[in-house]
């Protein structure tokens, strides 16, 4: 079965991988910076939870960041990207607020349904 | 114009859904040395983190042009970048060559010995995580004395690491410094002025690896503070032989208070089977270093 070419299609379909002939020359990229479609929140066992109260704009969590998740819109922070935070907790232990606190992953999807 | 969290541009050019583990230092500190360079540049990165953290292909997570080159061949990878850009008449664009220590201080020595003894137009920055770290924490020519390594798994490695800043210097190259991705914006300031000189400008950055030095994800940037409050790193630059202590290598040596290094070796798995004369030892390298660079340092 696993030498029918309809099978073998269907599969590279399903993990979109390209053959030669749609690679382009040189394997070169041309749609630079498509990595946004791979959302990296999963990778999250722990969930920084932003207490806008207690922020007073600074930047820290912003600067420190390694994957660019806090998001900063007109110079004021506007919040943390959910679908690319790996959930290193760097922005809740360097805030010098205490306004970023790092729940369990599940006991924030808790919170969030209630 | 000191940088600052207010006029610090808010254009990212590492974009999310990049490879890298959660709370890698060198993640942080690419995003600023491309935040830097204001995405006019040609990247060229031999086998490291990096190749990973830009992803498997098809996928890239940077939106500026980059070149895949063998280990051993950074250097002469740049070198070929200025050429062909020399050639075709292209100007305002920087060559970036970035690699690990692996790529910097073991393979690809002889490749950037070469380019920056012929003084070929390009930034080479050495990010040190201190080991190969991707292909599973194998001691480099980085890793130091006493440290737990995927090739060395029980006692810890028994030699010292090499200094590759000093190494760099001695080509007598227009722009040496050392900077910590703890320390951002210091090294943001790094690039922008080696950007506006020509020749050969080399940056060692710090990059503190939570998988492979055995600490939490959330403490990178605490570690590589302790690493500066310890002395265990030097900020320093040295600009046509001037040199120059920075950020907070600059204050400690104003106030002189470094820390001993044990409170920098305790926060980390890999130090675990350190023995005390091994510590004993390290302490004696980073004190003959500092006092070194605070007779160096004119401006104190």
């Amino acid at each position: 079965m696993a030498c029918d070419p309809a099978n073998t299609i269907s599969i590279s379909s399903l993990l979109k991988v390209k053959g030669w002939r749609e690679i382009p020359i040189g394997g070169i990229i041309i749609d630079a910076g498509n990595s946004e479609e791979y959302q990296t929140g999963g990778w999250r066992s722990f969930r920084p939870i932003w207490d806008e109260s207690k922020c007073n704009n600074c930047k820290v969590c912003w600067i420190y960041c390694p994957d660019g998740s806090i998001r900063v819109r007109d110079g004021v922070v506007a919040g943390i990207d959910l679908n690319y935070c790996k959930g290193c907790g760097i922005c809740a232990k360097e805030c010098p607020q205490g306004a970023i606190e790092m729940v369990e992953e599940y006991k924030a999807e808790e919170k969030v349904r209630q | 114009m000191k940088t600052n969290a207010v006029n610090l541009t808010e254009t990212e050019y590492l974009l999310p859904g990049n490879r890298a583990c959660p709370g890698c230092a060198l993640s942080l500190a690419y995003r600023h040395i491309l935040k830097a360079l204001e995405g006019q540049v040609i990247v060229t990165v031999p086998a490291s983190c990096l190749t990973v953290l830009h992803g498997m292909y098809p996928v890239t997570s940077v939106n500026v042009p980059c070149v895949n080159t063998p280990f051993p061949s950074t250097g002469a990878s740049a070198t070929g970048l200025v050429a062909g850009l020399k050639a075709l008449g292209k100007k305002g664009l920087t060559v970036l060559a970035i690699a690990g220590d692996g790529g910097t201080h073991d393979i690809g020595i002889q490749a950037l010995s070469g380019a920056a003894e012929r003084q070929e137009d390009f930034i080479y920055i050495c990010y040190d995580n201190e080991g190969y770290m991707n292909t599973g924490n194998q001691r480099s020519g980085s890793t130091p004395l006493g440290a737990i390594s995927g090739t060395t798994p029980i006692l810890g490695k028994q030699q010292n690491q090499k200094d590759m800043t000093a190494i760099m210097e001695a080509h007598s190259i227009p722009y040496v410094a050392t900077a910590n991705a703890s320390y951002p914006l210091d090294l943001y300031e790094k690039v922008r002025k080696a950007k506006a000189i020509e020749g050969t400008r080399f940056i060692h950055v710090f990059t503190p690896c939570p998988p492979g030095w055995g600490f939490p994800y959330s403490d990178t940037i605490k570690i590589g503070e302790l690493a500066v409050k310890t002395g265990w790193v030097v900020l320093y630059e040295v600009e046509d032989g001037t040199f120059r202590l920075t950020s907070a290598s600059e204050s400690i040596a104003r106030r002189g208070n470094l820390r001993p290094v044990r409170d920098y070796l305790r926060e980390q798995g890999r130090f675990k089977n350190i023995t005390e004369e091994q510590i004993n030892e390290l302490q004696d390298w980073v004190n003959a270093r500092w006092s070194r660079c605070l007779d160096r340092a004119t401006s104190l």
